[in-house]
């Protein structure tokens, strides 16, 4: 799925010293990185390495400690609710709705960061939120009540609703978290083909392969700081698996896809040869306490 | 049906059932006047003299009489409506009310203080004015106790609210305690009442409510966003905080309005708007007029049936007693598992 896309000189989101504390734990502890419009970017890394604190913070939901967040050469967190919403446009990893409101209702309200408080309902409303029916293929039930819908087709839903805002940077906070196979395969090839269209979207996932195989980049986070960032294939070696997450692991190649595949192992399977080391005890304090602040 | 078709026909059908409650309302009483000569009179009253004949006691009574007492129902009972909606909506709590951060609690204090203390309030304060600004004070104060550096979480408003509420109500008992002559008055004005309306106390809350009732009305998007949660509605450009203190202020003032005016009436703000969200949904836009309406309509009917007895009742024991169990109805065929 890596192809060469259209790369313009200006990345179009700049990450710079990004430090973030939350509740006196640093849970970002000087987060850089590029990304060009265009690119799939996957966040991996273990439970609690600040995938889903790196999210909210380039959301504008939480304010960084030091650095900053540009997005198309706006910084984040000086910015308005809504003129931050026009440039990101995040999916939930919740995707439950507790209200019933029906699914266009909710797709409409990602036109919000682009109306006024007295302004009409306008011609190029309805044809954003036509279109994210469309490539969400949420038509279909646009007049249901968004509690009567599967996971899969809530997340769909918000993926819609998240199209309509129609900004450059898409974010996703584990977008496969809860689907089936079939859905998780469907979810990724749309934000592809949507990046490919030159959007931009930064997702966390934590199936290794599927991140693997979708994305552009992928940006491998443990204890606050990434730690490798590139193409799939270098940044998924058995080394830096085993740094991050403290596990031993067989790097393949995947037959099918001919992307890289990664095979964790438990302490039994490990290869003999090897085993001394790749179970050494981290460091006390390193932070995989399995919660995702 | 398109949203705003369905916001027509709704308020169309309430505003019709308001008309017949009225009607109904204004007919009823020690003389009873039948509907046809209570529109005749409605008809041919001051603003819209259409040239209908009606006899001059009827005309007396009604427009006089029954009339006051039963747009002031009206009027508060959308502003208790109204508020409690916001307030639900807001604090994603099906038992948030308009009172829930103290204003209810305010008034009294402030209507018990003036009836209570052996002197008179500074400035000459009458009984509505005292309650309306303690019912201010109190919601202020709530939002600044529970307000740090610029951010007011829902959840630290909800538990300072119960906590003022809490404090108010030792003061109100204190009060009631030295009120002795006055006792009896007391107790009236804290279980709610619209007796003894005249014109000029429905003017103050019918001048006031129409602009705070369309301040919320071209908040209603924002309030639907703010259902998905406070950080959703940040990332769909809803700033969260200001919008809070827009909707907090307003809905307190309402409230506000209409308590100082008839005492604490309860249970219309939380089951009115519940009520009507089973019919119409979870959507603001349509949510908002429906409650209003729904709201006046519930309170002409309920103060109708307070004082249509052989002895009048305060209406908050007639809202609490037929309210109650029509909620519980509610609960238990409808299923409100949420807001």
């Amino acid at each position: 799925m890596s192809t060469d896309r259209a790369v313009s000189a200006e990345p179009l989101l700049t990450i710079d010293g990004l430090r973030v504390r939350l509740g006196g734990a640093t849970v970002l502890n000087g987060v850089d990185t590029e990304t060009d419009r265009g690119r799939f970017v996957g966040v991996v890394g273990p439970n609690g390495a600040g995938k889903t604190t790196l999210l909210r913070t380039v959301a504008g939901a939480i304010p960084p400690d030091a650095g900053h967040v540009a997005v198309d050469g706006q910084r984040i967190h000086g910015l308005s609710s809504k003129a931050t919403s026009r440039l990101v446009a995040s999916v939930p990893q919740d995707t439950t709705v507790a209200f019933e409101f029906d699914v266009r209702t909710l797709v409409e309200m990602g036109r919000n960061p682009h109306r006024s408080r007295f302004g009409r309902w306008t011609d190029a409303d309805a044809a954003a939120v036509e279109r994210a029916l469309d490539r969400t293929d949420t038509h279909q039930f646009a007049d249901r009540g968004v509690t009567t819908l599967s996971g899969g087709e809530r997340q769909r839903v918000l993926l819609a609703r998240a199209l309509a805002q129609d900004a450059p940077l898409l974010l996703l906070d584990e977008p496969t978290g809860s689907l089936d196979i079939n859905h998780q395969v469907r979810t990724l090839d749309l934000v592809s083909d949507l990046a490919a269209e030159g959007r931009t979207a930064l997702a966390a996932i934590h199936d290794l392969d599927l991140a693997a195989r979708y994305c552009d980049e992928l940006l491998l986070i443990s204890d606050g700081r990434v730690v490798a960032a590139g193409p799939p294939a270098t940044v998924l070696t058995e080394s830096a698996i085993r740094d991050a997450f403290d596990a031993t692991a067989v790097v393949s190649e995947n037959p099918v896809t001919g992307t890289v595949s990664v095979t964790a192992l438990g302490d039994d399977e490990a290869p003999s040869g090897d085993r001394s080391d790749s179970v050494a005890p981290r460091p006390a304090g390193s932070g995989s306490d399995g919660s995702e602040p | 049906m398109t949203l705003r078709t369905r916001t027509l026909a709704w308020s169309t059908g309430l505003t019709g059932l308001l008309a017949v409650v009225l009607v109904i309302s204004a007919g009823t009483g020690p003389v009873s006047i039948p509907p046809a000569t209570v529109a005749k009179v409605l008809l041919s009253a001051d603003p819209i003299p259409l040239g209908f004949e009606a006899p001059r006691t009827s005309r007396v009574i009604v427009l006089n009489v029954r009339l006051p007492r039963i747009v002031l129902a009206a009027f508060v009972g959308v502003a208790l409506a109204t508020a409690g909606t916001v307030m639900q909506g807001f604090f994603r709590n099906p038992m948030a009310d308009p009172s829930i951060i103290g204003v209810s609690s305010g008034a009294a204090v402030g209507a018990v203080a003036t009836i209570v203390l052996p002197f008179a309030l500074p400035f000459g304060l009458e009984l509505q004015a005292a309650a309306f600004l303690a019912a201010v004070l109190a919601a202020f104060g709530v939002y600044l106790i529970a307000t740090q550096g610029g951010h007011t979480p829902t959840a630290t408003l909800l538990l300072a609210g119960v906590a003022v509420q809490t404090f108010l109500g030792a003061i109100i008992s204190l009060l009631l305690l030295h009120s002795g002559q006055s006792l009896r008055r007391v107790v009236y004005w804290l279980m709610g009442h619209l007796g003894g309306t005249t014109w000029d106390e429905v003017q103050v809350i019918a001048v006031a409510l129409p602009p705070l009732f369309l301040v919320l009305l071209f908040y209603a998007r924002d309030l639907n966003v703010l259902l998905l949660g406070e950080e959703q509605a940040r990332g769909l450009g809803v700033e969260v905080e200001r919008t809070k203190r827009i909707l907090l202020a307003v809905s307190s003032v309402a409230t506000a309005a209409a308590v100082a005016v008839t005492g604490v009436i309860g249970f219309v703000g939380l089951i009115v708007p519940h009520g009507m969200r089973l019919l119409v949904g979870p959507d603001h836009r349509i949510l908002l007029p429906s409650s209003a309406l729904a709201g006046a309509s519930f309170l002409v009917a309920t103060d109708t049936l307070a004082r249509s007895g052989p002895a009048e009742i305060p209406v908050g024991i007639v809202t609490a007693a037929l309210g109650a169990p029509f909620f519980l109805y509610l609960l238990r065929s409808r299923e409100v598992t949420e807001l």
